[in-house]
C-alpha cells in the first residue's frame, strides 16, 4: 500500500474535504499565500481562491469567533491555530462561545467546525510554543477534542471531525510533522469515527493507555519490554472526548495493570481523569496501583539539555512498567517525570 | 420637521415598538420583583430608541447579534413576547429551551443569532455572520448590537479590524448608555466619542442621538444601505441612558438624581408621542388605545410563561453537542 508521513496525510484529508464541500473555509495566521508555517496548505489558496483560504490577522479570539459567526450561517470553517498555547489568546471564543451555543440555544443553533492545533514539545521552542494543552479543552462540555498520531489516523479522523456538527479542537503533534515514519495510507476515502480508541499493539500483562506522540514512545517502550518477556497491549484512545472507554475497559480486564502516558503535565492532565474512570469501575479487576507517565509540572525549557528530561521518553515508560510487574503492590514507585 | 418624512403608519409603528420593548421590561422587572423570573435581568428601560430605530432599519432577512442587556433588540427583531418571556422564566417553551434565559436568546429565524454574557464577545461573531454572507453570495446584513463598554474590549478592535480589512456587510451598533456597571466610560476612555474609533479602521464613524427613534432610525439605514452596496461596515454611536441600574436592584452610587432626571427629560418615547400629535398625525386617544394593546400583549405574554411546562430533569444533559450527544457527554 502507499506510504505517506503525517503532515502529508492532514494536507491530504483537508484538500479532499475541500474539494467535497463548498461550504468547508480554512481560516487562519498564514494559512494562504504561504501555504501555512507548517507548509500543510501549500497551494490551497491557487486551487481554492481567497474566499475560501483565509489570511487573518493575528487576532486569535477574533478570528476564531468569526469562524463561529460564519459556521452558525452554515459554513464549515476549519480554523488553524498556530500553536495550542496561542489558544489561550482566543480562550473565550472557544469555550465560552463555540462550546456554549448549541447548549444556550436549546440545539437549535449549532457550530460546525474544527479548531486544528500543533501542539506538544521536543524541537526547542520553549515555554510559549511547546505545550500540551489537551486537558483544558476537554474539561469543556460542548467541544470534542482529539488527538491522532499516526498518518493513518490523522487523516481519516480529520476528515469525520470536518463533517461533525460540533465545534471540535483537533490537536496535532508538531514533533510528527517532522517524524519520517511513513505507514500505510490507502489512495481511496475512508473515514474514523470519533470516539473509537485503536488498540496498536495487543499484549497481556499491562495496557499502556497514550495518544498523540506518546502513543509512538509507547510502541517502542512495548517493544523493548517484549524483550524482557513483557506483553505490553499498547491503547491508542484517538479521541479525548467523546472517549471509547469500552476499549480501556476490555484491555484492563485482561492485562489487570494500566500505564497511562501523556506529554501534557501531569497535574490536571487527562491522564488523571482516565485514572479516576479506571478506578471507579476496575478497581476489583486491578492488580497495582494506575500509574501516569507525563510531563513534568513544569514550564518547558528552551534548553535541549533540560527539555527531553520532563517529557515522557521510551525509557520512562520501560521502566515504570517494569516496577509495576516486578515491584507489586507494595513497591515503591520513582516519580520520575 | 423631520416627521414630515414619514406615513402615520411608519410612525406609528415606531412608536408602538417602542411601547412594547417597555411595557415588556416593565412587565419583566415586576415579575423578577414577585419572584417569577429567579435570575436578575438587565432591562433597557430609556434605550428604546436604539433598539428600535436599529431593527426597524433591517429587513426580516437581516441578522443581529444582542447583548447582555437585549430583551428590547429582540423584540425590535421580531422576537415573539411571549417565547421570550418564556425564557426569561426558564421554561421549556423559550426560544432556547430555557437553557440560555435572559441574557442568551437566540433563534436564526428570527435572525436572532445570539446575544452574550461575554461583554464584546458577539462582535467578531457578527463580522462571521457577515463573513458568510460574502461566502454564500447572499444578501442579509448582519447587525452587532453591544455597549459603551465592549467598545473596550480586544473583540470590538479585533472584529472592526477585520471586517474593515475585508469590506464585510455588518454594522457596528454601540448603545453608549455612558455606564459600564458602574464605570463612567469617561474615566476610562480618552476620545471624546467612541465612533472616533472607526476611524482608526478606515471605516465611517457616526454620532446619533439615541433618543430620537427617527434619528437613529435613518442612520442605521444609511449604514445598512452601504453595507448591502458592498461599501463595508460602519461604527455607529447612539448616546442613550438606561433609566434602571445595571441589574434590577443594584444601588447606583455612581450616579446622580439630576443627571437621571435630565435625561429622562429627553425620553424617547415621550419625544415621538409628543411629535406625532402635534403633527397630526394621530390623537391622544390614538396612543392610549396603542398603550392598552401593548399592555394586553405583554400581559399575555407572561401569562404564556406562566403557564408553561419547566423542563424535564432529564433532558438536562441534550444539547450539549448536536450529535453523538449522549456518548459526549457520559464521560
Amino acid at each position: 500500500m502507499r506510504q505517506i508521513n503525517y503532515s502529508k496525510a492532514i494536507t491530504e484529508a483537508l484538500r479532499e474535504e475541500m474539494r467535497r464541500d463548498e461550504k468547508m473555509i480554512i481560516m487562519g495566521e498564514d494559512m494562504g499565500v504561504m501555504g501555512s508555517v507548517f507548509g500543510l496548505t501549500v497551494g490551497f489558496m491557487k486551487e481554492f481562491g481567497e474566499n475560501r483560504v483565509i489570511d487573518t490577522p493575528i487576532s486569535e479570539n477574533g478570528f476564531t469567533s468569526v469562524a463561529i459567526g460564519a459556521a452558525m450561517r452554515g459554513l464549515r470553517p476549519v480554523v488553524e491555530i498556530m500553536y495550542v498555547d496561542f489558544a489561550m489568546a482566543g480562550y473565550d471564543a472557544i469555550a465560552n462561545q463555540a462550546a456554549k451555543v448549541s447548549y444556550m440555544s436549546g440545539g437549535t443553533l449549532s457550530v460546525p467546525m474544527v479548531i486544528r492545533t500543533p501542539a506538544g514539545a521536543g524541537r526547542r521552542s520553549a515555554g510559549q510554543h511547546s505545550q500540551s494543552l489537551e486537558a483544558i479543552f476537554t474539561h469543556i462540555p460542548g467541544l470534542k477534542v482529539v488527538a491522532p498520531a499516526t498518518p493513518y489516523d490523522v487523516k481519516g479522523l480529520l476528515k469525520s471531525a470536518i463533517r461533525d456538527n460540533d465545534p471540535v479542537v483537533f490537536i496535532e503533534h508538531k514533533s510528527l510533522y517532522f517524524y519520517d515514519a511513513k505507514c500505510d495510507v490507502p489512495e481511496e476515502e475512508y473515514l474514523i469515527e470519533l470516539g473509537k480508541a485503536d488498540i496498536k499493539r495487543a499484549g497481556n500483562d499491562v495496557t499502556i493507555i497514550a495518544w498523540s506522540q506518546e502513543v509512538i514512545h509507547a510502541l517502542d517502550a512495548a517493544a523493548q519490554l517484549a524483550e524482557e518477556g513483557i506483553s505490553a497491549e499498547v491503547v491508542d484512545i484517538r479521541s479525548l472526548v467523546p472517549l471509547d472507554f469500552d476499549t480501556i475497559r476490555n484491555s484492563i480486564i485482561k492485562t489487570r495493570r494500566a500505564v497511562i502516558v501523556h506529554e501534557a503535565v501531569k497535574r490536571g492532565g487527562y491522564g488523571g481523569e482516565i485514572a479516576a474512570q479506571i478506578s471507579d469501575e476496575l478497581f476489583d479487576y486491578l492488580d497495582a496501583p494506575v500509574k501516569r507517565v507525563a510531563g513534568s509540572n513544569v514550564v518547558i525549557p528552551f534548553s535541549p539539555a533540560l527539555e527531553d528530561k520532563i517529557i515522557p521518553q521510551t525509557g520512562n515508560i520501560v521502566a515504570t512498567v517494569r516496577e509495576l510487574l516486578h515491584g507489586g503492590k507494595n513497591a515503591v514507585f520513582t516519580n520520575a517525570v | 420637521m423631520v416627521i414630515r418624512k414619514y406615513d402615520r403608519e411608519t410612525l406609528i409603528k415606531f412608536y408602538r415598538e417602542m411601547k412594547r420593548v417597555r411595557e415588556f421590561e416593565e412587565k419583566a422587572c415586576e415579575l423578577f420583583a414577585q419572584g417569577m423570573i429567579e435570575y436578575n435581568i438587565h432591562t433597557c428601560i430609556g434605550q428604546e430608541a436604539t433598539a428600535v430605530g436599529g431593527c426597524q432599519a433591517l429587513e426580516k432577512s437581516d441578522l443581529i447579534i444582542c447583548t447582555h442587556r437585549g430583551h428590547g433588540q429582540c423584540l425590535a427583531k421580531g422576537g415573539d413576547p411571549g417565547i421570550m418571556m418564556a425564557e426569561l422564566f426558564g421554561r421549556e417553551t423559550g426560544y432556547c429551551r430555557g437553557r440560555g434565559g435572559s441574557m442568551h436568546i437566540a433563534s436564526i429565524d428570527v435572525g436572532i443569532l445570539g446575544a452574550n454574557g461575554i461583554v464584546g464577545a458577539g462582535i467578531p461573531i457578527a463580522v462571521g455572520s457577515a463573513l458568510a454572507t460574502n461566502i454564500l453570495k447572499t444578501t442579509e446584513i448582519t447587525l452587532a448590537f453591544f455597549g459603551d463598554g465592549a467598545s473596550n474590549t480586544g473583540e470590538f478592535h479585533e472584529a472592526l479590524n477585520m471586517a474593515s480589512a475585508w469590506n464585510l456587510p455588518v454594522v457596528f451598533f454601540c448603545e453608549n448608555n455612558k455606564y459600564a456597571v458602574s464605570v463612567d466610560i469617561e474615566r476610562v476612555i480618552k476620545v471624546k466619542d467612541i465612533a472616533e474609533r472607526a476611524k482608526a479602521y478606515g471605516i465611517p464613524g457616526v454620532v446619533v442621538d439615541g433618543c430620537d427613534v427617527l434619528a437613529v432610525y435613518e442612520t442605521t439605514k444609511k449604514a445598512v444601505e452601504r453595507a448591502r452596496e458592498g461599501q463595508g461596515p460602519t461604527l455607529i454611536e447612539a448616546k442613550t441612558y438606561r433609566y434602571h441600574g445595571h441589574f434590577e436592584g443594584e444601588p447606583q452610587v455612581y450616579r446622580t438624581e439630576e443627571e437621571m432626571s435630565e435625561w429622562k427629560k429627553r425620553d424617547a418615547i415621550k419625544r415621538l408621542y409628543k411629535e406625532i400629535i402635534e403633527a397630526g398625525f394621530a390623537s391622544a386617544e390614538d396612543l392610549a388605545d396603542i398603550d392598552r394593546e401593548v399592555k394586553e400583549e405583554m400581559e399575555e405574554a407572561a401569562l404564556f410563561a406562566k403557564n408553561s411546562p419547566w423542563p424535564t430533569e432529564n433532558e438536562a444533559l441534550m444539547y450539549v453537542y448536536s450529535n453523538d450527544n449522549e456518548r459526549s457527554v457520559a464521560r
